[in-house]
């Protein structure tokens, strides 16, 4: 239980092993280079302390250019999104940096009706998502990981497997069915099936929690006469804590970034979402509002990158934790 | 649970009593597993409804004509294979995946040994910059990127006319914008291997190591007899998930090029969407997209048959 809850903590820390890398042998090749003929004792730690160094400088050296590409489109969509259309249009200059700042298209966005709907509509669907996605893997969950019935190993196994059915094979025979139910163009489609998305991965992520929790911890709730649904709510719960912030967090970024569903279904702008509502609004045509799209790229990532700055480490820990187990 | 503990001296005695317990017993086995059911049910009926159904609604709608009136059997399927562009699109497709997730697979591979290489307490605000590309959704990243490549005041066509080079037309020669279309996806899902291939490194143990270098290892040999098998598990489904995503990808050639030009970019899920939702041959477009079950469940089962061998190996 404690080691399920240090479990976020543990993913950050690590032994400083940097020389365990190098080769052990070419010491002495480094110190018969740097001239110190006589290996004393303190001239080998040095050379070794230096050659270590140097690993761990080469390394920032090149973590460094690794984040600047990473971090290049990130960079030019909020210069991009800082310039004026007149600057943009004026196509002269660097376009990397932005000479003259201004906050104009964060700001007719935030008054634009049109994408406070989407925004709207992107939080309403996510939370939706998020809770149906969540009671129903956390159920399943409970009972695959602990009760288990007829199947329930195969169950276990095969909701994994689900995800050798990718969106993009079932939206055509999806389109046909949404229609049949009358839910083409209405947000309420995409609360159905969003879930699809997030449930699989969700419950695998919940197994993987509950396993890991002591038998001898529902069994004397057992005998001390609570039901089923007492140790979900008081017991495990609580301690797979770590888990279920992790698997909210995976249902949060399927729900808020998908864009195939809501590209195929929705046709109005009334019910659209911030992915498709951003192309389908701010391009007409050929007239692209390229600082308008980029400012609400912006206004539209920020959601996730606030969610993961904060909880970052539990969602590392979620998502490796199985893997490595396995 | 006390069941069938009883001291044998007492069965004669408590017999009756002790069928009316093992009755109770079992009832609350069933009833367990019932609940157990019902837990689960959930799960099942948005699974069925929403992924099961319709997968086999998609192997019957790709059985019918156009106008979906009458049963054409494998017609559409012919159909598609003697086409010229669905060859474009079985090729790009396999390429794309291919090279994607070998390019995601390395790149994270170097990016998460370097991150091994600095301490601990540093490592996290890396992580956390380089993780960026993965929480920003596709969609909108890749907008940013179409902007970066416009070929008239493109980012990228400045920079390289700052070099003295012409300009480069990104997206509208065939295997530049192929290119493209993969430079943008090893980007976005680079992070993902690295923090998978971290905890990988980390969960090693250090021992091996400390043994392998008392033994003479160089660093090729620790990275090839130690390193690499004790991660293999770990690499292969990771590739495999990654596989999964990447060849269904529909986000970055919708956006970035529709797949154009001349059909050159697209994938399955693009076509399908072009083919299916746009121009209304829904049989078509369905038939399309099923060609993604083989050859991932293929993928799958290679991967996952390795997966549950070795770990029997290490059991055994």
């Amino acid at each position: 239980m404690s080691a399920q809850l240090e479990k976020p903590p543990r993913g950050s820390a690590m032994g400083p092993m940097i020389g365990e890398l190098s080769p052990a042998h070419a010491t002495p090749v480094v110190s018969r280079a740097t001239g110190s003929a006589a290996a004393s004792g303190t001239t080998h730690r040095t050379s070794l302390h230096r050659q270590r160094q140097w690993a761990l400088w080469g390394s920032y050296a090149a973590l460094a250019v690794f984040v600047v590409m990473f971090l290049m489109p990130p960079f030019y969509t909020l210069m991009t999104s800082l310039k004026s259309s007149a600057e943009i249009s004026a196509q002269t200059g660097n376009p990397w940096i932005v000479k003259h700042p201004t906050l104009d298209n964060f700001w007719y966005l935030i008054t634009y009706p049109n994408f406070q709907t989407y925004y709207l509509n992107s939080v309403m669907i996510t939370i939706a998502t998020v809770t149906i996605s969540m009671v129903i893997s956390v159920l399943a969950a409970f009972s695959l990981s602990r009760m288990g019935f007829w199947g329930s190993n195969i169950l276990s196994t095969g909701v994994f497997l689900t995800y050798l059915i990718p969106p993009s094979l079932l939206f055509i025979p999806l389109f046909q069915i949404v229609g049949s139910i009358g839910l083409i163009n209405s947000v309420w489609c995409l609360v159905l099936l969003y879930p699809t998305l997030a449930v699989p991965f969700c419950t695998w992520i919940m197994i993987g929690y509950f396993s890991s929790i002591p038998k001898e911890l529902d069994e004397a709730a057992l005998i001390d006469g609570a039901s089923y649904m007492q140790i979900l709510l008081k017991i495990f719960i609580p301690v797979a804590m770590p888990g279920i912030i992790a698997a909210t967090i995976f249902a949060f970024t399927v729900a808020w970034g998908a864009f195939l569903y809501p590209l195929a279904y929705l046709y109005t702008s009334n019910q659209m979402v911030l992915t498709v509502g951003i192309i389908s609004d701010l391009i007409r045509g050929d007239v692209f509002q390229w600082g308008k799209i980029m400012a609400a790229c912006l206004l539209a990532s920020l959601p996730p990158i606030i969610i993961y700055a904060f909880l970052m480490d539990y969602y590392v820990a979620g998502l490796t934790a199985g893997a490595t187990k396995g | 649970m006390a069941d069938g503990t009883s001291v044998p001296a007492d069965m004669i005695a408590a017999a009756p009593r002790e069928a009316v317990r093992r009755g109770s017993m079992k009832h609350l086995a069933r009833r367990k597993s019932s609940v157990a059911f019902l837990l689960c049910l959930p799960l099942i009926l948005l699974i069925t409804g929403f992924v099961i159904y319709p997968a086999f609604y998609a192997l019957f709608l790709s059985m019918l004509n156009k106008k979906m009136t009458a049963f054409v059997g494998l017609g559409n399927f012919a159909f598609l294979l003697k086409r010229h562009t669905f060859q474009l699109v079985i090729f790009q497709s396999c390429l794309f995946a291919v090279t994607a997730v070998v390019a995601k697979a390395l790149l994270g591979f170097i990016i998460a040994h370097l991150m091994h290489n600095i301490p601990g307490k540093n490592q996290r605000i890396w992580r956390g910059l380089l993780l960026v590309p993965w929480v920003i959704p596709l969609a909108l990243s890749t907008l940013t990127w179409w902007w970066m490549f416009d070929p008239s005041y493109s980012a990228f066509n400045w920079v390289l006319n700052q070099f003295g080079f012409a300009n480069v037309p990104w997206l509208g020669v065939g295997w530049i914008a192929r290119a493209c279309t993969i430079t943008v996806n090893v980007w976005f899902g680079t992070p993902f291997f690295m923090i998978m291939y971290l905890a990988a490194l980390k969960s090693v143990p250090e021992a091996l190591y400390e043994a392998a270098a008392i033994d003479g290892a160089g660093a090729r040999q620790k990275l090839f007899f130690i390193t690499l098998p004790m991660m293999r598990n770990i690499i292969a489904i990771t590739v495999l998930f990654s596989l999964i995503v990447t060849f269904a990808d529909f986000d970055i050639v919708r956006i970035l090029t529709g797949g154009g030009p001349q059909d050159m970019t697209h994938v399955f899920a693009t076509y399908a969407f072009q083919v299916g939702i746009q121009s209304g041959d829904i049989p078509l477009g369905a038939a399309d997209s099923l060609f993604m079950f083989p050859i991932l469940a293929f993928a799958a089962f290679f991967v996952l048959r390795g997966v549950t061998q070795r770990t029997k190996d290490i059991a055994a």
